[in-house]
């Protein structure tokens, strides 16, 4: 029977003969994922039901990095939950202040995830790693806690729609771009419980950083998971820079079974910004020259990968932003962070006027560093522009690619690269 | 499991930032998150609501995050169910793993705030008694009535043994 690359991986985790979509199943997780807001939850419930062991001690990864470095008291002691659960169990991938990033940038940057992989991550945008052609989805603190304790999890096996994107892209468009327009298409739950499988010509020439600014939003189209197969590009980034992942390089077959299939011409795609407060009210950025911003945020698990800020840099090197604009630039990872400086990425940041922070989700979910007052609005290259999303509940986010929000900040409202 | 409860309604693609904003998600504690549970969506909400009342909403209801304050922040508040046209499905695995009733219906719509329902979890039967109307939810699958018998997924993790399975 022909599968889809989701079945494939998913058929590989369970002792089954064959597998279809709607069926339950008990599945193996290679890796499990909980941050300083969803592992405190899995770590209290593991330890009140009576457990006393994980099922992998290598195989679980501690990130805090939401509320990090502590924004406050009551944060920096769910931190101290993760810090202890972390040294009872030997657990090895803990990466504390000083070594962490952004989950979603830090895990596939240490080679801790690869092709074929089936992982679980108590954060949404668990889906990212799909762009290495794993099997990634986002899951509750419960999960993660049964996860943690079986070293498995219960899914259904989602349909899988494809998406097709042919032609060639347009400059400044980018991975971030792709995804918006095509949550502008499907809308925000068009791809609930779903799989969303990235291919076509413009696919297999995108960066992987590009990669996972995709399957990192799928989340945002209520997708279950975003896959795209991994190729030679995939190849070359799980064995360079010190990664030695082997994985297994799954791809879908001829004949394979999708619920929807839909065709995307690239050329048509200009840079897209999302207005409040969907992530599926994307249009074009020219629709969008007249509103004003008061702040921009690049980074994040979406876009705060070292290719985003050599992109943010091109816009603003030897320019200044709006004195009226607070432009936040947060690199997803210490290795990122340094790269940035080493480029000379960091000097021209901050010879525009924007500030070069540590490493954290902060402001896209309205933790810190950037928090936006009644009636402000901010351009973003997060991925979620929901009601009070980044603050104060008057506040407006709109999404975009870094090239935009790096534009808006020079300009002082939304602006096209080509402006500058 | 049959109960009644007063309505209050919401809209499509209610997220996990209105029904628990990330300014709160330093603290895990039932009754803290409870108070200031939908306060994005309706800021009246956390004093209006009282124990046992039912959250009816649109589609894609949970949508967002994984955080699961949002559920421990609709129990907090007394919220007993919630019913939807449909669930984001993070919020759905949730409410299953951690045993908040909910309900999916085509006819969410049809439902006024102020109504009161009764419920019956068993059968999936809801009554509109102010409306006198009656409407049928889809049956879970049958391993979902699985882990909710048991008491929710890590009561049911327990059934079967406290340590690493291979399948």
């Amino acid at each position: 029977m022909p599968y889809t690359i989701t079945e494939k991986i998913l058929l590989a985790h369970t002792d089954k003969k064959s597998i279809a979509p709607g069926e339950f199943i008990y599945a193996r997780i290679d890796l499990a994922l909980g941050n300083d807001i969803t592992a405190p939850i899995a770590i209290k419930e593991f330890e009140a039901i009576g457990a006393k062991k994980v099922f992998d001690r290598n195989k679980i990864a501690l990130v805090p990095d939401h509320f990090t470095p502590a924004k406050d008291s009551k944060s920096a002691d769910q931190v101290k939950i993760l810090r202890a659960f972390a040294e009872k169990h030997g657990i090895v991938n803990y990466f504390e202040v000083g070594q962490m990033g952004v989950e979603h940038a830090l895990l596939p940057e240490k080679g801790l995830v690869g092709p074929g992989d089936l992982v679980i991550g108590a954060d949404s945008h668990t889906c990212t790693y799909g762009a290495l052609g794993a099997f990634s989805t986002g899951i509750g603190s419960t999960d993660l806690a049964a996860g943690f304790i079986t070293g498995c999890i219960w899914l259904k096996v989602p349909e899988t729609m494809k998406f097709v994107y042919t032609g060639k892209l347009n400059k400044w468009v980018g991975g971030k771009d792709l995804i918006l327009y095509t949550i502008g298409d499907i809308g925000v739950d068009g791809a609930l419980y779903r799989a969303m499988e990235f291919t076509g010509e413009v696919i297999r020439h995108l960066s992987m950083d590009d990669r996972f600014s995709m399957c990192n939003m799928a989340i945002e189209a209520g997708g279950k998971s975003g896959i795209i197969e991994p190729d030679e590009i995939t190849k070359k980034y799980i064995t360079s820079e010190g990664r030695r992942v082997k994985g297994v390089f799954y791809k879908s077959d001829e004949g394979a079974e999708y619920r929807d299939v839909r065709e995307y011409d690239a050329a048509r795609i200009e840079p897209q910004v999302s207005a409040p407060h969907l992530p599926s009210n994307s249009g074009p950025v020219s629709k969008f020259k007249k509103v004003n911003i008061d702040q921009s945020v690049i980074g994040s698990c979406t876009n705060g990968r070292i290719s985003d800020l050599r992109i943010a840099a091109k816009v603003m090197k030897g320019r200044k932003v709006s004195s009226r604009v607070r432009t936040i630039i947060l690199p997803a990872t210490q290795k990122i962070y340094k790269q940035a400086m080493e480029e000379g990425l960091a000097e021209i940041f901050l010879n525009a006027g924007a500030v070069f922070s540590t490493p954290s989700c902060g402001p896209c979910l309205g933790g810190h560093l950037g928090i936006l007052a009644s009636g402000e609005r901010a351009i973003a290259t997060t991925n979620r522009n929901f009601k009070g999303r980044m603050g104060h509940p008057n506040s407006e986010v709109y999404l975009s690619n870094p090239a935009v929000a790096a534009a808006s900040a020079i300009k002082g409202r939304i602006a096209h690269p080509e402006e500058i | 499991m049959k109960f009644k409860g007063k309505v209050w309604k919401f809209k499509d693609d209610v997220n996990t930032d209105e029904i628990i904003p990330a300014r709160y998600l330093n603290t895990t504690d039932p009754k803290e998150l409870g108070a200031h549970c939908m306060e994005d969506a309706d800021p009246e909400f956390p004093k209006k609501v009282s124990k046992g009342d039912i959250i009816v909403a649109g589609r894609n209801f949970g949508c967002g995050s994984s955080r699961e304050h949002a559920q421990i922040s609709l129990k907090g508040a007394g919220v007993s169910c919630v019913i939807a046209e449909s669930f984001a499905r993070i919020f759905l695995r949730n409410a299953i793993n951690m045993g908040l009733p909910i309900l999916e219906i085509k006819e969410a719509g049809l439902i006024k705030e102020g109504d009161y329902l009764e419920i019956d979890l068993d059968s999936g039967r809801i009554v509109d008694l102010t409306e006198h109307k009656e409407y049928r939810s889809k049956p879970l699958p049958k391993f979902i009535q699985e882990i909710i018998r048991a008491g929710g997924l890590l009561r049911w993790v327990k059934k079967k043994g406290l340590k690493r399975r291979t399948r």
